[in-house]
This record gives structure tokens, sequence and C-alpha cells, in this order.
């Protein structure tokens, strides 16, 4: 168990550029990390701290920037939950590193962000639409999307011709 | 043979009324010619009537098996449910697929059904009951009963569907493995019997004592390849319908179904048939005419293979060839070697009876301790896996 | 975990692509997967989802908080009062809510008799994957479960989808008759539960199919997001009832069962082990619930609820492992954002690493013993 300042103050010694902001008044315990180095932070915080059950990767869609947001846990040094932020200001091609290779739990998840937010995982080894069939356009969990009424034909499924096998 | 009106032999003596009755105006020939197809149509007819039986006994043994009532909707006790599943099955569209291999998936069904069928031949339903008493009884059925493998490839290649492609390849895998200790099996009861004609074989029983409880080792090692010969659970890997959902005839609809679903019950009852003329001393029993006493214990064995049915799950096709090639062909050879030494050593019937059991005890008491012995190795192995 | 094929000089040998799911009697609804074989052997393995995807996330957002109740229900349709539960469990964390101590035992009740259908319902399909054709098993779980959901449905109304627990408590009190049905029905449920027991556990079918079969290793697990009974059957003592002791399981005296196996038997034991603690719990609760209030929150208010600007995650041990909702509220009656961290989804996050290398009949005795729902997958 770590307090709250120790993991602030062994991260801002380890990444000084990497914690930008500690929001006050939050209700669970929540470090925004700057984007370009959430990949060594991830690192740092599985091997380091202890933080090694990643359960939740979801995406916030603000007006004016994308939010991606961490659940982490450490199941085995028995952290209680600790909320990782990234703030995504590029709303046209939101980017943001994978940690797919740190925790393994990020796989699906980081694919359905970017299937239904449209936020692309940098060095996400598959990262492919999960809920939408391929070919799909939009991404539905954006606050701008327009939902309409599709044509049958729209909804089937992109396919190729029965291939002989 | 003397014409008697009896219960025992009641159906021999129509038969023969009949063939008396027709000889009166039709050259010999032709007689027999019509005597020989009557006995044909009155073997597929059993088969049938065997099936509609089966069917219904099976919905409802598995009913009971797992609390619930079964058929019950049509007829007393819902006795007229296989009707109902006939006429749906001859109404239904019969489709083919279109990039199927249209002449091997129609000859499929006919083949497996045929097959089965054939059997029936040689079955003594009763005493002086057996349509063809061939000398070669029993080589005969193991012979026709392993038709069905070529019908049950030609399912599944002609059906041009990957889980029936697998299933093809299970069935000549399981099928042609589970021939082996069968025929083991058989060996050890023709040398007791000292013939392959069925009616002899039961007979030998007669004077020796059912085989059953002569060789309880063999009967067992019979029971299981008999079980996977006619692809039953545990055995059913052909027709998995949890992994290949439902293997050889998943592309099959209406009528080419129903031939398949015709061939399964077939072997069933004829396999359990042949398992009371090897082991359960045939049609022999005291009171009952012998064909009675045929019908009841084909039907005993049939519902412990049902009730094995609702009871087991499957077992996977690696453990299946395994145990085929490692076990029961193994345990077989063995069995054969007893019996035959057995046999020719001890003149002694009784004696030799006693021995034989004996011997058959040990080898299943061997055979189970090596298997449990493996089994819980690697039960020791799994334990603690997650953790290392 | 890699496949040795072994290098071919006479025959050509090929691998085939097939196709499991979504029409598959055993992938437990439409899930699909893509399988290569090598002959029998599973060599690669592609899970795909979205057959059941109906944007429950999305359409939340347009509703009120108290209409999103019933989406809840229908996420692992198998369990709704944990679905609820965790769901109730967030807003009441985001909103600062308090629920009245009867309204919990009422809860842990409905809650961990829904652990115990579940499980035995999930040991019932597994046997059906194993190839128990005729349903067996799964036919007795059904009958069980159904005393089960008679009892829920006396609470709450509805079987399968109650829409019982609510944030702030639960929505009604508990009829007169529920008590002593309970009581009647506890001992009843372990007896069903040794029953199952003495008949399957020691099934040498069943061993020889389940005993080292998928394999999940403990580091993997965690590492995959792997929660419930599949992570603690890989030998990892985690139970968010007793690490977080959310609503008043602190009270109870229950162990939290470990298997070291990590295969498919241990999970079967494992869920075996998990409804006997259920049930314990049940006693306990029973013998202590208080009267008083059920809900600090009625209809009227909780309608109108809008919770302050903010953010919270709240996560439950649901039967299949860590159920979390993440609210995001700008201030409106609606959620700006309504996450499910569904558990399903993650314990399969594993499954392509658990199949390779074992057979085909295996790739469901595995999918089996994860025990997934697909509207918790799909969402």
């Amino acid at each position: 168990m770590l307090t709250h300042e120790e993991i602030l103050s062994r991260l801002r010694e380890r990444f000084p550029e990497a914690v930008l902001d500690v929001p006050e008044g939050m209700i669970d315990f929540t470090i925004v990390i700057a984007p370009q180095a959430w990949h060594d932070v991830a690192l740092f915080l599985r091997d380091e701290l202890g933080y090694d059950f990643l359960t939740n990767v979801t995406a916030v869609d603000w007006p004016d920037r994308f939010e991606v947001v961490y659940h982490l846990y450490g199941v085995q040094a028995g952290h209680p939950l600790l909320t990782i932020k990234l703030p995504v200001t590029d709303k046209e091609n939101p980017v943001v590193p994978s940690v797919v290779d740190v925790w393994r739990s990020a796989d699906f998840q980081e694919r359905e962000e970017y299937d239904l937010m449209g936020i692309r995982f940098e060095g996400h080894p598959n990262l492919k639409r999960i809920m939408m069939w391929e070919g799909y356009e939009g991404h539905p969990l954006r606050k701008d999307f327009q939902n309409r009424t599709y044509s049958y034909a729209e909804l089937e499924p992109t396919r190729k011709a029965t291939p002989d096998w | 043979m003397e014409n008697v009106w009896t219960i025992e032999n009641v159906w021999n003596a129509i038969g023969m009324a009949l063939q008396n009755w027709l000889a009166g105006f039709l050259p010999a020939w032709l007689v027999t010619l019509i005597m020989d197809l009557l006995v044909i149509v009155v073997l597929l007819a059993i088969g049938i009537v065997a099936v509609l039986i089966l069917s219904f006994l099976e919905r409802k043994v598995a009913a009971r098996a797992g609390d619930r009532y079964g058929p019950n909707r049509w007829g007393p006790y819902g006795v007229l449910q296989p009707f109902a599943d006939a006429i749906k099955m001859l109404i239904k569209e019969d489709i083919v697929p279109h990039v199927a291999d249209r002449f091997s998936f129609n000859l499929a069904p006919v083949i497996v059904t045929v097959g089965a069928v054939m059997t029936y031949a040689v079955l003594p339903f009763g005493r002086n009951m057996v349509a063809a008493n061939l000398n070669i009884g029993i080589l005969y059925f193991a012979a026709v009963g392993s038709l069905s493998i070529i019908g049950l490839l030609t399912a599944g290649w002609g059906s041009r569907n990957k889980y029936a492609l697998i299933s093809a390849f299970r069935s000549v895998a399981q099928l042609i493995t589970y021939e082996v200790p069968l025929a083991l099996c058989i060996i050890c009861v023709v040398m007791l019997a000292g013939s392959l004609s069925t009616q002899d074989i039961v007979l030998a029983q007669q004077e020796r004592g059912w085989f059953f409880l002569l060789m309880p080792g063999i009967f067992i090692l019979y029971f299981l390849a008999a079980s996977a010969e006619m692809i039953r659970c545990p055995f059913d890997l052909l027709e998995a319908d949890s992994e290949i959902v439902a293997g050889h005839f998943i592309e099959y609809s209406g009528m080419k179904f129903a031939l398949f679903f015709l061939a399964e019950y077939i072997h069933l009852f004829a396999g359990s048939a042949m398992m009371v003329t090897l082991f359960f001393g045939g049609w022999l029993g005291p009171w009952l005419p012998s064909w009675l006493w045929f019908l009841i214990k084909t039907f005993v064995v049939i519902f412990v293979f049902m009730w094995i049915r609702n009871t087991f799950p499957r077992i996977r096709i690696d453990q299946v060839l395994k145990i085929g090639w490692k076990v029961m062909v193994p345990a077989g050879l063995v069995g054969l070697a007893i019996t035959g030494f057995v046999d020719k050593l001890i003149a002694d019937t009784l004696i030799a009876g006693v021995v034989l059991f004996v011997c058959n005890i040990a080898l299943i008491v061997g055979v189970s301790y090596f298997m449990g012995r493996a089994q819980r190795q690697k039960e020791m192995a799994a334990e603690g896996a997650a953790l290392r | 975990m890699s496949v040795q094929i072994p290098p071919t000089e006479r025959l050509r040998t090929d691998t085939i692509q097939i196709n499991m799911g979504p029409h598959h009697p055993s992938t437990h609804g439409v899930f699909r997967m893509v399988l290569t074989l090598d002959g029998e052997t599973v060599v690669d393995l592609e899970p795909r989802f979205g057959y059941l995807h109906r944007g429950i996330e999305k359409t939340a957002e347009e509703r009120t908080y108290v209409q999103n109740v019933p989406f809840t229900d229908r996420l692992d349709y198998i369990c709704g009062i944990t679905n609820n539960w965790a769901y109730a469990l967030a807003l009441e964390k985001l909103a600062g809510i308090e629920v009245p101590e009867r309204a919990e035992y009422i809860r842990v009740i409905l809650g961990e008799l829904t652990r115990v259908m579940n499980h035995m319902l999930a040991i019932g399909f597994l046997w059906n994957d194993l190839g128990a054709t005729t349903f067996t098993p799964v036919v007795y779980a059904f009958r069980e479960r159904e005393r089960i959901l008679d009892l829920i449905e006396m609470a709450a109304g509805s079987r399968m989808m109650p829409s019982y627990i609510r944030a702030g408590g639960v929505v009604a009190d508990l009829p007169e008759e529920f008590m002593p049905r309970l009581q009647k029905l506890v001992p009843h449920l372990k007896r069903f539960i040794d029953e199952m027991d003495t008949m399957l556990t020691k099934n040498e079918i069943f061993r020889a199919r389940a005993v080292g079969v998928g394999v999940l290793k403990a580091k993997d697990a965690i590492n995959a997001g792997v929660s419930g009974p599949v992570l603690r059957a890989s030998g990892v003592p985690y139970d968010i009832r007793k690490v977080d002791s959310y609503s008043i399981y602190d009270r109870f005296d229950f162990e939290v069962p470990v298997h070291t196996a990590g295969d498919v038997y241990a999970r079967y034991l494992q869920r075996l082990a998990e409804a006997r603690q259920s049930l314990r719990i049940i006693e306990q609760a029973m013998r202590d619930i208080p009267e008083g209030p059920v809900t600090s929150l009625p209809y009227k208010q909780l309608s109108r609820l809008k919770p302050p600007k903010g953010e919270a995650y709240g996560r439950i041990e649901s039967p299949k492992g860590e159920l979390g909702f993440y609210l995001v509220s700008d201030g409106s009656n609606k959620p700006y954002r309504f996450r499910i961290r569904s558990t399903s989804l993650l314990n399969l996050t594993l499954l392509r690493e658990m199949c390779i290398g074992h057979k085909v009949a295996d790739v469901v005795t595995i999918l089996g013993s994860i025990d997934i729902t697909l509207g918790d997958v799909d969402r």
C-alpha cells in the first residue's frame, strides 16, 4: 500500500515532466499524465510501484479534448484504485501510446476505444474494429456522432464472395 | 421342421404355413424367392419399428435422467411422438448445399443405412429364428457393420463442410481403431464356442454358461469397443454436437437426415442384440418364449447404453485413440492369449470357467490400476501449475 | 506456448481455417472464433465480437440515471442483480448516497443467491460443452436455478431482469413469505451442491478431459485483467469482496477459496467452493438482517437525481469476476459517460493463449470454463 503522496513523489522524481496535474476534489485519486510519456510511466507503475492489474481503459469525449482514462489496481501488492488520465487535445486525430505490452488487459479495451471513440493507440499489435463491422464509418461514442437509419444493404457485413475451398 | 403352433415358434409356424400355402399353386423357385423377400421385408420392418421405439425410448430415458417429462403430447405418454417425428422428417425440405459433391452427398445415407440393415440377417432373434444361419455369421456381422465407415466418410467429404470433414477424419480413425479390439473379443467368444455361427454361439452358452460370466474382462472390452463402433457416448465423437456441431450429418436435412438417424438406431439395436448373443446367452432363458427373452435382454442392454449416454461426458479424440491402441488392443491380446491357453490346456469346462473368470478379473484390475495411476500422476503434476 | 509442427518431408499437410460461431451450440451465444487447425490441433484462434453489440454505453448517455438501471440487467443476463448492484454502487459513490442497513443485507442475500445460481449454471454448461449430450447436469442446474429465480421474482417482480437494486437501496422491501422460503431453500441448495460434487467431481472422463487443459498462469492472468473465479482458480486469492469490502462484506465470516492448478478442472472446483461460501454468507445475512427502511432515496428523488460534477469508478465482485461502472457526471440528470468494465470481455483476453496447442474439443471446454455471457462481452 502506497500513500498518494508516495506515488506522486516517486513519479515526479522519475518523470519530472510527465505528471501534468493532480486534480483536487476527485472521488478517486487521479493523476493526469502527459500522453507522450505514458508508456514509460506505465512500465514504471507496473514494475516498480506494483500496479499489475489494469482493470479498465476508457475515453471521455469532452468538448475541447479527449480524456483517456485508465483504472489501475495492484493485485499482488494490494494497491487500491489509481486513476490515470491522459488528455488528448488533438480532436481531429487523437493518438496515445498503447500499453498492450505492459498490461495485456488493454488489448480488447483499446480496440474498443479505437472502434467506438476513434482514438488511435500507437503500437497496438492488432488495432481493428471490435464491436462494429469492418468498413463502418464514424465512431459512435463521440458526442458529435450523428445517428441515422441504415439500409439493409449497408448493414450487410462487408465480405468477399464465397471462397472456393 | 415340423409345424407346431406354440408361442415359442409362432413366427416360424406362420412362415411355414405361408410357405405350404404358396407351394400349393406356385413353382418351387418362386416360393423360395417370395419367402426370402418376405424375410427381408420383415427384417426391414423390425428395423424401422425398433428405431421408432428406440427414438421414443431415448427421449424418455433422457428426460427421466434429467428430471423432465419428455415427449407427452401425442398419444398416451407421448407414444405417438416417433410418428410425428417421422412425418416431420418426411415433409421437410431436402436441402443440398450448392458446393456439395452431389453424388457422394446423396449416396452416403444410403450406404450407411444399408450397411446397418444388413447386419440384421445374422441376428438370432429366437430358437430357429435367424434370417440366414451363416456358418460365418459373426464374421459377416463384423464385416457388414464396418461398411458404415465408408458411408460416414462419404457424407463428411460430400457435404463440403469443415465440421463434416473433421467428423469424417474422426470416423475413420475411431472406427478402424475399435474394429481391432472388437474383433479380438469376438475371437475369444468364438474360441470358447467353437463356431462362427451365431446360433451355435448361443447354444454353446447353454452348455458352458453365459460368456459374460466366464469372461467379464473381455465383456467390458467388447462393451467399450461396441459403443465406439455404434458411436454411442462416451465415444460419440463423430457427432459431437458441442464441438463439431453434428459431425457428418451437419448439412443433411429431411429424409436424408432421417436415414442417418435410422442407421444410428439400427446400429444400436443390432450391436446390443449381438452383445446379447455373444455374452448374455442370446435367446436362452426359462419360461418365456425365446424371442421374447432375446428382446428383453436386448432392450436391457440398450437401456444401459442410454443410461451411459445421459450420465457421462465425451472423451477427446486423442484420448479415444490412445485408449484404443494403448489399452484396449493390448488388453484384448492378453485376453485372447488367456482364453486360448485356458481353452486348450484345461479340458474340464467347470475348472476352465473358474480359471477364465479369475484371469479376467485380474485383467480388469490390472488395466484399471495402470490407467488410474497414469491419471493420478497427471493430476499431481497439474496441481500448482498456475503458480509455476 | 507454441505448437511445434514437425517438418513434413513426405506428406504435405495444410492447416484449415474453421469458423466456430456465431451460430454454434457451444459458444454461449453469438460469439465467433476463427480457428486455424492442424488436423485436430488448434494452431491459432482469433476471437471476434460484436454480434450482440447494442450500444448500451451510447444509449445510456441519453437516459437519466434511473432509466439506465434496466440496461444493466441486460448485460450479463444470468445475474441481473449483481449488475444492478455494480451500477448502484458506482452511482452512490458518485452522488454520495448512503444506503440503509436493511437494504445492504437484502443486496447481499440476493447477490449471493445470484452467485450460487451462476456457478451452478456455469458448471452445468461446462458439462454440456464437455459433451454431456442430453443436457443432464444443466437441466438439474436449471431446476435449482428456478427456485432461486422464484425468490428474486418475489422480491423484484421479475425473474431475470429484476432492476431491483437502485442507488440508495432497493426498490421495495422483501415480502413476508420471502424469509421462510429462503430458510428452506438454503439447506436445499447446500444439498444440491453436495450432490453435484458427488456426481461430477470424481468422474474419470471429466477429469481426463479437464485436468491440465487450458492452464492459465497466475502472472499472465493478473496481467490480462482476468478476474473472478478464473483468476482465483489460478492461485491468486483476489476477491473484491475481501479487498474492497464494499457494502457490508466485512461483517461476514467467509473464506476465499483458491485452487492452484489453473486448468478447467480447477475452475470447476473453484465454482463449487465459491457457491458453498456464498451459501455461508446468506446464512449469516439471514440471521442478522435488521428491520428498517430499504431505501434512502425514494423514487421521486431518484428520478430527479443530479449528481455533482465528477466521476467515479465503482466495482463489485460479480459471479463472473470484477464488474465495474465508470460514471462521469456533468451535473445534469444524465451521465456524461457511462462505461461498463465488462467481466467476460476481459476474461476472454487470454483465450487464444489458453487454447493454442489443444484440440478442437478443448476449445469449447476452455470457453465453457471461463464462463462468459455474450450480453456482457458485447454490451
